[in-house]
């Protein structure tokens, strides 16, 4: 007994050494090798959980489909999405309903999605990549691995949430504010600029996430609009003005609701993730209309050129734009955004016109390495 | 797997066991020096898969021009990074000894109340995932936070070098704990019984004979520490600390202009290599010092009179601001959730998921360890020592680098196994491969390499010697080494997103999902889940050690 125990985990471990160990640096190994390892892996999978075997299709399925023609290949369509399951997972599942098209997603950090796909190459497995920066959106368009979308899906957004190029188009709107807590602070006393916020009357009472993909691109928009200099001044002031560092907008938020910092610079949205958790938490927003402080980002979405699956991929993006979606997202879900299809309007949140958003091409925000070098010169990453 | 975890409790040689053994290690008398191919061939094999995400990065570093990397290198924020993280990874190992050297043996050679509760408890603080243990502490100690709420004072923040330091030393030290209780539980009690009967005491006994024969297990855990701090991106962050890491992050997230990036993990790399020769001059064998192990026998306890009670404190606080804490936080985010009715997923197929991975993980790190770990213990081989020391090189880094250069290399060299579950247990054999290493050569270090001479004078052949002889000696090890590398992987995350098959999602992907958009009480059953599986190789231990008492 022990013996028939020991010899089936002995060759257990062998398949899996030479998988594991033999796979990924000989490139030379032959076909039938890799598909015997394959196959003792998957049955692994197999037998103990269904989904495992599931998700593994979609590789399988690009690499044989590879000699076929540029028409769309069968098998599900595959987005990598920076958006997280709990924000898009209800929105996808829609998709498949309406279509029949199967959706396999890959949810991840919008950045991090973006350079796996830029390391994938050509190669990559994703036919669609959904993010939530127009930064990491910009940075697949200038690796040249988004087709063009077609014109009616490109000029039916606001032509403020679309890349001038129709490289991606946004899906959903998404508003720099001030966050502030309402025990301490009304609305009136919280500034209409984050130009006063150097004021010492702000001292220590302020924070900021400077690691964070939103507040870079903020800090990028205002390099483009008010210049190096004005931003470097506005960052030394901030810090000089003792501005409290927070690793993200969720920490913020919640820091603002415990009292820790009275005003937080943040993104409209997490906010009602807390007051879903707690009606009575004391944490409000300030929209900044016509500051640079109320840049508004977005979540967008661009269809890769690798993609064996144009067409379902297509179909995919005008789902999201269709008014359905818009609608979720601008008035049914809790975590509302602003609907970036024009004539869609939010409810409860300020119209697009109301934000008096500033002027600015988000296709102008992908030098962020200049904006990282510039928080590291004044201290403002450290 | 409940059979395989036991030894984490017990993992160095019970002492009815009549095996001789030399502590510090006598490797190599001549005749068992000449290695076998099979044991030297897959353990090159594995060590070149290792050195993978390296051999990426020379390679993407390779596209930034000599006076760019001159810049980057001698860059004023480069120097400043170094130093940071070189002394937030000095400090916590330091810390970690200083914690684990004297819970191990409190926990193992004393009288201490609690003693087989606290060998298990202290050791718990390892499964907390550092970015849960961070968010835990934020949430607990910041200003306004749950202690300022519920108990009315200002705790010290928790944020810059203190915290970080604190967190990585409370989340990490069991490294060295388990490692050197494991060498306790292997030592010879003569050596203690000669050095008192010549009168000396036992604080003079404990500094003079027992330590230095802790002295390579200690290195070996503390070198643990030391690398998985370098490569820590949770807790760093959380708590505002910059580090390399840290810095290597922010370069891939903000970025894409990823050459940079490759260079600061290249120095990260060439930090490893300072470290690794380090504690190979702190751990080196000393030849036979302390000789063959006589009787097979367990060592007396040692009374703590007057001391059991700080000890118990020491032991407590350990558990307290290490485990509950941590939990407790967890749980408030639990109940908070449930009484306002947000939906809570189920985590039963993350669970299995989670599991799945972990241990195929560990069954193939232990298979790819195995022959590193015999050569190295083995031989007196300099390739064989380089080859041991070259299996550092993903531990060391940081989750991300290592995934995206499986990203890259994976999707060329074997299109047909990337993003399956052959290439993410790939990936958690480079990461956490050395846990297992350590762990299996350490075990056959305390077996005197006589054994094996006497199995071939008795004319066993070479591969029949290392099949009846050296590998079921390995096998505590490896079941010890096996343990370690399923509780890392369990917590695993960057590689686990990016490398798993697509919707593979884990009980570390739905925390991590959960916490970034801040749904915190979503966040919390999964986050139990994993504390609770992590803990249930060492909660095993603890039963089993208690049945073979009673």
């Amino acid at each position: 007994m022990r013996t028939t125990r020991r010899s089936a985990a002995l060759l257990a471990a062998v398949a899996l050494l030479s998988v594991a160990c033999g796979g990924a640096d000989t490139g030379a190994e032959t076909g039938a090798d890799t598909g015997a390892d394959t196959g003792t892996t998957e049955t692994g999978a197999d037998a103990e959980d269904p989904a495992a075997a599931e998700g593994e299709e979609p590789a399988d399925d690009a690499a044989d489909e590879e000699a076929a023609p540029a028409d769309d290949a069968e098998g599900p369509l595959t987005v990598y999405s920076g958006r997280s399951e709990e924000l898009v997972g209800e929105v996808l599942d829609g998709f498949t309903e309406q279509t029949g098209i199967e959706l396999d997603v890959r949810y991840g950090d919008t950045a991090e999605l973006a350079a796996t796909i830029i390391n994938e190459g050509e190669a990559s497995p994703a036919d669609v990549y959904f993010g939530q920066d127009a930064g990491a959106l910009g940075a697949l368009e200038a690796e040249g691995l988004f087709a063009t979308l077609p014109d009616d899906l490109v000029s039916s957004v606001e032509p403020a949430f679309a890349s001038d190029s129709g490289a991606w188009v946004g899906v959903t709107g998404r508003v720099r504010v001030l966050a502030y807590n309402t025990d301490t602070l009304t609305e009136d006393e919280v500034p209409d600029s984050v130009f006063d916020l150097t004021d010492p009357e702000w001292e220590g009472r302020v924070s900021w996430a400077p690691t964070n993909g939103s507040f870079q691109a903020f800090v990028t928009a205002m390099r483009v609009t008010e210049g190096e200099d004005a931003t470097r001044e506005w960052l030394e002031g901030m810090i000089a003005n003792d501005v409290q560092v927070f690793e993200n907008n969720a920490s913020q938020v919640e820091a603002v609701g415990r009292g820790e910092v009275d005003v937080a610079l943040v993104n409209h949205y997490y906010l009602f993730r807390f007051t879903a958790e707690d009606p009575d938490f004391p944490v409000a927003n300030k929209f900044l209309p016509g500051d640079i402080g109320g840049l508004v980002n977005v979540a967008g979405v661009g269809v890769l050129a690798s993609s064996d699956q144009p067409t379902a991929a297509e179909q995919f993006v005008e789902y999201l734009l269709s008014d359905e979606v818009q609608n979720f997202f601008g008035s049914e879900t809790n975590e509302r955004e602003f609907p970036a299809v024009q004539g869609v309007e939010a409810t409860d949140l300020p119209t697009i016109e109301e934000l008096g958003a500033p002027e600015i091409d988000l296709s102008d925000l992908e030098d962020l390495q200049g904006t990282l070098a510039l928080l590291q010169e004044t201290g403002a990453l450290q | 797997m409940s059979r395989d975890v036991t030894v984490l409790a017990e993992p160095a040689g019970e002492p009815h066991e009549p095996t001789p053994a030399t502590p510090s290690g006598r490797r190599g008398s001549p005749r068992a020096s000449r290695t076998h191919p099979a044991v030297w061939i897959p353990a090159l094999l594995v060590a070149a898969g290792m050195l993978v995400p390296a051999a990426f990065l020379v390679l993407q570093a390779s596209e930034l021009s000599g006076a760019r990397i001159v810049d980057l290198v001698t860059a004023p924020e480069t120097l400043r990074l170094t130093g940071r993280t070189l002394l937030l990874a000095a400090s916590v190992t330091t810390a970690s000894l200083l914690l684990g050297v004297p819970i191990a043996w409190l926990t193992v050679r004393s009288d201490l109340p609690g003693r087989r509760f606290f060998a298990v408890a202290t050791a718990l603080p390892l499964v907390i995932p550092t970015y849960v243990g961070g968010y835990a502490l934020v949430a607990a100690l910041a200003p306004g936070g749950l202690v300022q709420s519920w108990f009315g004072f200002r705790p010290p923040s928790p944020y810059g070098f203190w915290g970080a330091f604190t967190a990585l030393t409370l989340f990490t030290f069991p490294y060295v704990l388990l490692t050197v209780q494991a060498s306790l539980r292997g030592l010879d009690p003569s050596l203690e019984e000669a050095s008192r009967s010549l009168g000396r005491g036992p604080l003079q006994t404990f500094v003079r004979v027992t330590l230095p024969q802790l002295r390579p297990a200690a290195a070996a855990g503390g070198l643990l520490v030391t690398l998985y701090v370098l490569s820590d991106f949770g807790a760093v962050s959380m708590l505002r600390y910059s580090t390399f890491t840290r810095a290597v992050y922010l370069q891939y997230r903000a970025a894409f202009d990823r050459a940079p990036a490759a260079l600061l993990g290249l120095m990260l790399v060439l930090l490893t290599i300072v470290f690794l020769v380090l504690e190979a001059r702190v751990a080196r064998d000393r030849g036979g010092q302390f000789g063959v192990r006589g009787a097979g026998r367990g060592a007396s306890r040692i009374r703590l009179g007057a001391w059991r009670w700080p000890a118990v404190a020491l032991c407590t606080g350990v558990v307290v601001a290490g485990l509950v804490l941590p939990v407790s936080v967890i749980v408030y985010w639990l109940v908070r959730g449930l009484r306002v009715g947000e939906p809570m997923a189920a985590v039963l197929g993350p669970a299995g998921r989670s599991l799945l991975a972990a241990a195929l993980g560990a069954l193939a790190g232990v298979v790819c360890a195995v022959p590193i770990a015999v050569w190295a213990a083995r031989s007196r081989s300099r390739v064989a020592r380089l080859v041991e020391r070259a299996s550092f090189t993903g531990y060391a880094l940081p989750g991300i680098v290592v995934a995206l250069a499986l990203v890259y290399v994976g999707i060329r060299t074997v299109p047909s196994l990337y993003q399956t579950l052959a290439m993410l247990v790939f990936a958690y054999v480079v990461l956490f491969l050395p846990q297992a290493v350590g762990a299996i050569r350490s075990s056959l270090l305390q077996v005197n390499p006589n054994v094996e001479d006497a199995a071939r004078t008795l004319g066993s052949s070479r591969l029949a010697t290392l099949r009846r002889v050296t590998l079921p000696l390995a096998r505590r090890g490896a079941l010890a080494g096996g343990a370690l590398v399923f509780l890392t992987a369990l917590k695993e995350l960057p590689a686990t997103l990016l490398l798993a098959p697509t919707g593979y999602d884990t009980l570390a992907t739905r925390v991590w999902s959960a916490t970034t958009e801040a749904f915190f009480a979503r966040a919390a059953l999964p986050a139990l889940t994993l504390v609770v599986l992590g803990s249930a190789p060492l909660a095993v231990a603890m039963i089993r050690e208690r049945r073979e008492r009673t």
